[in-house]
Parts: structure tokens; sequence; C-alpha cells
């Protein structure tokens, strides 16, 4: 048995859990942490330029390989830099292990140099977190650790360790646990039979149903099972923001996106659906439009999730099925295959013609401008076509982030990359890193805008450092664009602070400066060509600023308080 | 409609803080709060009384459970049950209004734990209903201080809460 200190117990436990990188900062409360890692080379740390990235490009990692994405940093501003990342992951249900330095024990409630309760300012945002009392605590802490953040419904779990806790004069005998066991944690794993029963028979009977899938189907590797149930059934199927991919976006039986920005007929589709299999998604109120009272009248809800405080949270589940999407789905196709009762053929038919109806007016039409002015909308199109729609696409926030989730058309899990919960803007660009990390040689393209991209530009040195070939595109509007739309829509046009006054940097010499590319794309003529220019650099980080229509909004948009048929569906029409 | 929410969990730094936390930040109400070790020390049980609509007691308790340092929970007011709070009650207590106080705590079965030439201390056990009449009848003239536990409970015949 191995004599280790807790800072070479706490590197040796993250590689006795299969952790490929540390995403982390130095500081006085990690340095004899970082001095285990100077020490092996088991485990790769990247050094970002800010914790907040740091926990988003474990995030990014996370949400592109299912692997849980681990962090470093220190004590005090650290800690609480870590703090937003931390809380985008919470929200999105991202498995991941924060560990933050902490002053010594001695100091602790001394207000001491760099001294924050992390344990305390984080526990609104994590699954769980440790504080780590005796160095011979860290292998079975690290292993409960990893073992919460990556179960159920994942989420980030914080392992704050005093600076004494990691000396490397106190050394133990180290042993990895090969599993734990925890009186207090139990996760649900497969779903109840008999509800399920029910479930299927109101598929079976229902006229005009409706698959509504989430992220949930995504982290729950359900996405093979979801589209084969789907296929089996023939039902129209939507996917949440954060579930884009979980059902591919090219089969015709994809209705879009629903919600705030969903299509016409994703959201149609919804309110007169009479029975909704709702899947790993949570009745999030920019799917439900604010008043649940009018959310999907006539339907009987069939609501399949691992967290049973998800279901009946915003609207009440008439079939609630707790279990893992995977067992669940299982279990539904086996019920389907041996049920005396079969799918309403002829209903269904109705059903899909009236859907075709609502497709046809083709919602996500785009009008060219005529003066050669590029509309995001085409960008996003253009970076489709030449990435073949296989790219990992992530996004901040903003309206770029709809127009990326609106049309590049994700046909796989895990491809779209967005803070859909937090909304954080700066996520995109570091989480496009940690897929970079995870897939070297894929294509991860960040869709941002030159908001979003300002609240984390600093990791232009890390890509550098760790030569990380992204492709940042920036559908530059010269202002806050979901923020003026908003102030266009309900504040007479007002658009307080959502402009910049000829302050923007000159984006092409910012990346230059860093040892990257710049290209601008000012014209729709130049679009397709400089874009290839851009992707051909392979090994290269390029920053593509493209000017786009800055009076461009973002539609279908969900008139407010009303019910999901209430859309806004351009400057001029609504239904 | 009160409820009475019993909670076992890990007799760990940090997990009433937890417990406490989650009503603060999903906007739930605490009336009461008490909270001690068990007979095995590794585990405490907190009891807490407060009040919501079905579905908002029904979410107060999937997201207690789903704390992962809450092992077993049960809402006592489901079912049959006993409830207790302890008051230590601070009173004026001097000339005719002595043999008053004494009569009225009798009647209540409470007991004077302290007193001097004009004040007791009374040991009052029961319902919260029971130590709000208590107070009402005595007065608040006379009350100087109340020192209330919170309610406690457990639940009647051979249900348990433990591991």
């Amino acid at each position: 048995m191995d004599q280790l200190s807790g800072g070479e117990a706490l590197i040796r436990a993250l590689h006795d859990e299969g952790v490929e990188f540390l995403f982390g900062y130095p500081g006085g409360a990690v340095l004899h942490i970082y001095d285990a890692i100077f020490n092996q080379d088991k485990v790769e740390h990247i050094l970002v330029r800010h914790e907040q990235a740091a926990t988003h490009a474990a995030d990014g990692y996370a949400r592109g390989t299912g692997k849980p994405g681990v962090v470093l940093v220190t004590s005090g501003p650290g800690a609480t830099n870590a703090i937003t990342g931390i809380a985008t992951a919470y929200m999105d249900s991202i498995p991941m292990v924060v560990i933050s330095g902490q002053v010594e024990s001695r100091l602790i409630g001394s207000d001491g140099f760099q001294e924050t309760d992390m344990v305390g300012v984080s526990r609104p945002i994590v699954k769980h977190s440790f504080m780590v009392q005796n160095p011979a605590e860290i292998p079975n802490i690290v292993k409960k650790a990893f073992h919460i953040a990556t179960t159920g419904r994942p989420g980030p779990v914080v392992i704050d360790i005093p600076k004494d806790v990691t000396d490397p004069k106190t050394k133990f005998d180290y042993k990895y646990p090969t599993e734990i066991k925890m009186r207090s944690y139990a996760v649900p794993s497969k779903g109840h039979s008999g509800q399920i029963k029910k479930a299927v028979d109101v598929l079976m009977a229902a006229k005009r149903p409706m698959i509504y899938a989430g992220g949930g189907v995504i982290q729950g590797e359900g996405s093979e099972l979801l589209t084969k149930l789907a296929r089996e059934l023939g039902f129209p199927i939507t996917n949440t923001l954060m579930g884009l991919g979980a059902y591919p976006a090219s089969d015709k039986q994809f209705v879009g996106m629903l919600g705030m920005h969903g299509t016409y007929e994703a959201n149609m589709s919804m309110h007169y659906c009479d029975a909704l299999l709702a899947i790993g998604v949570r009745f999030d109120d920019r799917v439900t439009n604010s008043d649940v009272t009018k959310f999907c009248p006539d339907a009987t809800i069939l609501h399949v999730d691992i967290d049973p405080a998800s279901i009946s949270k915003t609207v009440s589940a008439d079939v609630p099925i707790v279990g893992s999407v995977t067992s669940v789905l299982e279990e539904m196709l086996s019920q389907i295959a041996s049920s005396k009762e079969k799918v309403d053929q002829k209903s269904l038919k109705v059903w899909w013609d009236q859907i075709e109806q609502w497709r046809e007016k083709d919602s996500l039409a785009v009008t060219p401008c005529e003066d050669g002015t590029i509309k995001p909308q085409e960008v996003v199109q253009a970076v489709h076509k030449i990435t073949k729609g296989d790219a990992y696409v992530s996004s901040d926030v903003g309206q770029h982030q709809m127009f990326a989730a609106q049309y590049y058309g994700f046909d796989k899990p895990r491809r779209w990359i967005n803070s859909g919960g937090l909304g954080t803007m700066g996520f995109g660009f570091p989480a496009a890193m940690g897929i970079q990390l995870a897939f070297p040689d894929a294509v991860s393209v960040c869709i941002t805008g030159e908001g979003s991209f300002q609240m984390n530009l600093q990791e232009l040195a890390t890509c550098m450092q760790y030569k990380l070939p992204v492709k940042i595109i920036c559908l530059n509007n010269r202002a806050l664009g979901m923020v003026k739309q908003w102030q266009d829509m309900q504040y007479g046009g007002r658009h307080s602070h959502s402009t910049y006054e000829e302050s923007l940097p000159d984006f092409i010499k910012l990346a230059e400066s860093y040892g990257h590319v710049g290209i601008r794309i000012e014209n729709k003529s130049d679009l397709d060509s400089k874009l290839a220019e851009a992707f051909a650099l392979k090994d290269r980080l390029v920053f593509v600023d493209v000017l786009v229509d800055p009076e461009e909004h973002v539609y279908p948009m969900a008139i407010k308080g009303g019910a999901m048929k209430d859309m806004i569906l351009s400057k001029s029409e609504r239904t | 409609m009160r409820h009475i929410i019993s909670v076992l969990m890990e007799n760990e730094p940090g997990a009433l803080s937890r417990v406490v936390g989650l009503f603060s930040q999903r906007n739930y109400n605490i009336d009461t709060l008490t909270v001690a070790p068990t007979e095995d020390q590794s585990l405490s049980r907190l009891t807490l009384t407060t009040t919501g609509d079905e579905r908002r007691i029904e979410q107060i308790t999937k997201h207690l459970n789903k704390l992962v340092d809450v092992v077993k929970l049960v809402d006592l007011t489901e079912g049959a049950h006993i409830e207790r709070e302890l008051m230590l009650i601070k009173v004026k207590a001097s000339g005719a209004q002595r043999a008053e106080v004494k009569r009225t705590t009798d009647i209540f079965r409470g007991q004077i734990v302290d007193l001097t030439n004009s004040v007791f201390s009374i040991q009052l056990t029961g319902t919260t209903d029971k130590l709000d009449a208590f107070i009402a009848t005595l007065g608040e003239s006379v009350v100087l201080e109340v020192a209330r536990t919170g309610v406690s409970g457990i639940s009647r015949g051979e249900k348990v809460l433990a591991l």
C-alpha cells in the first residue's frame, strides 16, 4: 500500500476514477495539490485564464462525453469565480466535481486571507458538498463525490479541502475504494411496471399523441431507445432546447424545437395533443409559456423522469413514472410489442395531416436581404452545410443561441452544448475548449455573439497554449440582441444599455494578438467561401467575425401569458 | 394546512444548513424547527412544522428526500400522531398574583421550576394550541419571557421512523 500525502492522494484518486483532464487555476490554498500534479503525468491539468472558464470547460467536456468534468480552484476568489459555472451545471444537471482549496483548518472562520465559506456559498447550487477534515478521508470522499455527481439526476459536487489536509509531510496508507454505499443516497432505477402499463394504454388510445423529449434523454443515454420508440409508434416528436439531438432533427417525425422560440408546428402540436409523453423534461417556463393553466389543455400527461421532485413540480402529471429513461423506454417498448391494443392509425393519419398543415407555414423561413446584408440565420445554415451537420456546436446566450438551436439541425445527441437553464453568457467558448480536448479530431464550433464572447475572451490564451483549434463564429450585430429585441417589442424601442456606442474591439486584431487567425465577413456573397477558408484551417483557432443584420428578431416567439399556441410569427404576424 | 415533518438525517456538519437552506431557497416556510441526535449518534432527528397545500407539501418532502444527508422522513400529520412542545415561561408573580398564576399552572399541568419573590419560571408541555392557550390565559401583562422548543412528534401505534 502506498504512503501518500493528501495532495498526492487527491490526484491519485482522480486518476483511479478515470479522470483525464483537470481544469484549474493555482493559488495559495492549492499549492500542495499543484505540487502533486507536477510530480505525475496521469491526469492532465489544463490551465485556464479564469476559474469561471474552468467550470464551463469541464462542463462542455461533460456534456460532450457523458463523463464528469473536473475542476480545481483555489480558495476565496478562485472558489467564488467558479460559482457561475457550478450554477450553470446544476441547472442543466451536468455531472461535475469541483475541488476548491480552503484556508488551513485552524484559520477557518477567522476571515483569513482568501477565505470564503465555499460549502456555504455553493450550497443551493450543488447536488452535494464535502469539507475534508482529514487526509485519510480523501479516497472515500472522492469516490462518493463522483458517485453522487454521475448517478441519478446528475449534478455538480464540491469538495472543499483545507490546505493543511494536503500537507506533503502528512502521509497515510492510500487505498481507493472499489465501491461505495451510502444509506442516505439511493438511485431510482427501473420505472414502475404498472405505471408504464398505464402510460402505454394512454398512448394506444390517443388520437392526437405527442412526444416531448428533453435533456434527460441525452444525459440518460436514451436517444437510441427514444428514436426506436418514436418510430415504432409513428408519433410526432419535439425536443426541448436541452434535448436537441435526442431525436434526429432531419427525420420527418421531428417537428422542431418547442417553447418560447419553438417552431409553429411544435407548439401547435403541443397545445392540441390529447396525450403527451414527456421524457426527461422539467416543464420549464420557457416551454410552458408561464401560465401552466393554459398548457396542453386536452392532454393526458405522462411524465418520465429520474428525479421524483421533477414530477408534478409545475405541471401535474396524470401518469408519473420515476426511473431512468433507458429502463422505462425499454419496458415501454416491450409492453407495446406485447400489447393487444394497437396505435389508432386512422386518427394518427388525421393528426399528421393537421401537423403537416401547420408545418407548411414554414415558421423558420428566412427572407434574405437584397443588399447583401447577412442574416444571422443564414450563417448558422452555412455552418451546418460546411460541417455537414456533424460538428459539436456550443453557444452562448441570446439571439445567436436561439438561431443556432433553430437552424443547425442536430441529428445526434451530445452535439449541442448550451447553457439552457441558467442562461450563462460566456459559457460557449470555454465549453468548446472542453469539447475540443475531449475530441481532438472533431470540429468544435462556438456560435456566439460579440456580447457573450467578451465575457470569457481571455480563454483565447488557453487555446493557444494547448493548441485547441476551436472555430468561433461570432454573429456580430453590434448589440445585446435579445435584450434589444425585448426592448423593441415591450419597451417602445428604447434600447437602454443594449448597445456599446462604438466601443467594440477589432476582433480580428484581438484574435491575432493571441496568435490566432481572424476572418471578417461582411457580405453575403463571401459567406460560404470565407467560412470554408476558416474551417480549412484545421489546426488553428479561427475567430470569424460575421457582421449580421442588427434589426433581426428571433421568431417564432411565445406571447407572454398565453398558451403554447399563442405566438408572434414575424414583425407583422401573430397567431 | 399545517404539517409536521420528521426527518432522520446524517449527524454531520452542514446537514442542518442544507435542510434549512432548502426552505429559504425554494420559498417554503418553516414555522418551528427542532433537532437533536437520536439513540444512534450518527443520526439526527429533525422535526419541523410548515404550512402549504398538498402539492407544496409533496414538493417539500420530495426535495427533502433528495438531500444526500436525509436518510428517511415522515409527514406525521398524514396519520395518527402525538405532538408535543415544551415551553419555559417567566411570568410576574407577586402578591395576590402568585396564587392565581399557581392555580392556572396547575390547571394546565405545568410546573413551577424556579421562583423569586416576584417571578415564577414555569415549565409546560403540550400541543402548540395548549401552550398558546396558557399564554393567553395568563395575559400579556404578566408574561416576561417565553422560550419554546418547537414541535416534536412521533406517530401512534407500531409505525416507527428508524433505519
